[in-house]
């Protein structure tokens, strides 16, 4: 089992207010929380306001449900990069009295693993992953690629802690873009300072730093010193409950990573490369409620206005 | 030494040239080793020489190319 991360103080006492005003609901596992009314009205809001930001470019719309082709997460190398964060799906596999020694064992809450068998799916790591099979599945992309809104989703990452901000399953809102490096690269400079805008015209004192991924063991520290040197990964962070800054939103070039394991091309012969942005919906809700008070009512008309598109 | 480090190189940087055209300090990275080779040919180094790159070796410049790699060796086994 995943090492449990306890929260600071802060965090500690924030999520306690969460829960006692029944914005986020317990589970009996750290980081996996229900969404109350209110949480989960300004989640929604959240999501919108960034279709609404992305709406220039006219992003083709595609949803994801929230498992993964097992395939798809070997090819990508997740498990070699982020093999302590991924959670894959098994299932029962056995005769009928084996089917009654695991029920036998779950009613005891002991251990049943040795009655379960590996799925072709897992939990979706990145809500992102799904796009790039499908936009491969469709043959060499036209000049210019392609810009994909993969809306709001959710992923999973095994990492139970405390803190209410790092959450094990929570609500990427992604968007991708398919094309030249240079336009790659051009989009996701233009939405890093659309990202900054956003968020602080709904009130948070959000600030800009170049950030790595948490790539697992001595290979991982060698990306992620690479990933810097590379300015590959930005993120928007906000300070939540302290004491450290908390990321919002992110902005990803990947380079060729995934156009080259799924051999995505553009019909010009020039390399296609990728880029992705997620906004964190669960953690901007979370540092709006953190900013504005656990009140929706008491919200500033600007803040609310800018949300509500109103 | 180099002879060895280019071998690692051939089996692992997958570059989009042939190692032998490039010249000891050629950039791997400009002929198209990605982040992910540059892991694998790490550990191929170690594997291959005993070492442990420490943290500080973990970038992206120790890897640019055969000299560097060497360099990188050299501190790590004077002996050799």
């Amino acid at each position: 089992m995943a090492d449990y991360r306890p929260g600071t103080p802060e965090q500690a006492a924030f999520l306690a207010a969460l829960l006692d005003r029944r914005l986020l609901l317990q589970t009996r596992v750290a980081g996996v929380y229900g969404r109350g009314e209110d949480f989960e009205e300004v989640c929604v809001r959240v999501g919108e306001m960034v279709t609404r930001a992305g709406a220039p470019e006219r992003p083709e719309q595609v949803r994801f449900p929230p498992v993964l082709p097992r395939h798809d997460l070997e090819t990508v190398g997740y498990l070699k990069s982020f093999p302590h964060l991924a959670g894959s799906i098994f299932g029962f596999e056995g005769s009928e009295s084996q089917a009654a020694e695991q029920y036998d064992r779950a009613c005891k809450h002991e251990d049943w693993s040795e009655f379960q068998a590996m799925t072709e799916l897992v939990l979706t790591p990145a809500a992102c992953y799904p796009v790039y099979p499908e936009i491969a599945s469709r043959g060499k992309l036209a000049a210019g690629g392609v810009t994909v809104d993969a809306g709001s989703a959710y992923v999973f990452r095994h990492e139970p802690a405390g803190d209410p901000a790092r959450m094990q399953m929570f609500h990427q809102r992604e968007i991708v873009r398919i094309g030249e490096p240079e336009t790659v690269i051009a989009w996701r400079d233009l939405w890093r300072e659309r990202a900054m805008s956003l968020l602080r015209q709904v009130g948070l004192d959000a600030s800009f730093a170049v950030a790595t991924d948490p790539f697992f063991g001595r290979a991982g520290r060698m990306l992620a010193a690479s990933q810097r040197e590379q300015e590959l990964k930005f993120e928007v962070v906000v300070q939540i409950a302290g004491p450290e800054p908390t990321a919002v939103a992110s902005f990803n070039y990947h380079q060729d990573h995934f156009t080259s394991a799924y051999g995505i091309e553009l019909a010009n012969g020039t390399e296609a490369h990728t880029a992705c942005l997620g906004f964190g919906v669960e953690r901007i809700t979370l540092a709006l409620f953190r900013a504005h008070g656990l009140d929706l009512e008491t919200w500033p008309t600007e803040v609310r206005s800018k949300l509500w598109a109103v | 030494m180099n002879t060895e480090i280019r071998k690692l190189i051939a089996d692992h940087a997958r570059l989009a040239v042939d190692i032998s055209s490039l010249a000891d300090d050629a950039s791997l990275y400009e002929a198209g080793m990605t982040s992910h080779a540059t892991v694998n040919l790490m550990l191929a180094l170690e594997g291959s020489f005993d070492v442990e790159f420490p943290d500080s070796m973990l970038k992206r410049s120790v890897f640019e190319s055969v000299t560097t790699i060497a360099a990188a060796l050299a501190e790590l086994q004077p002996e050799v």
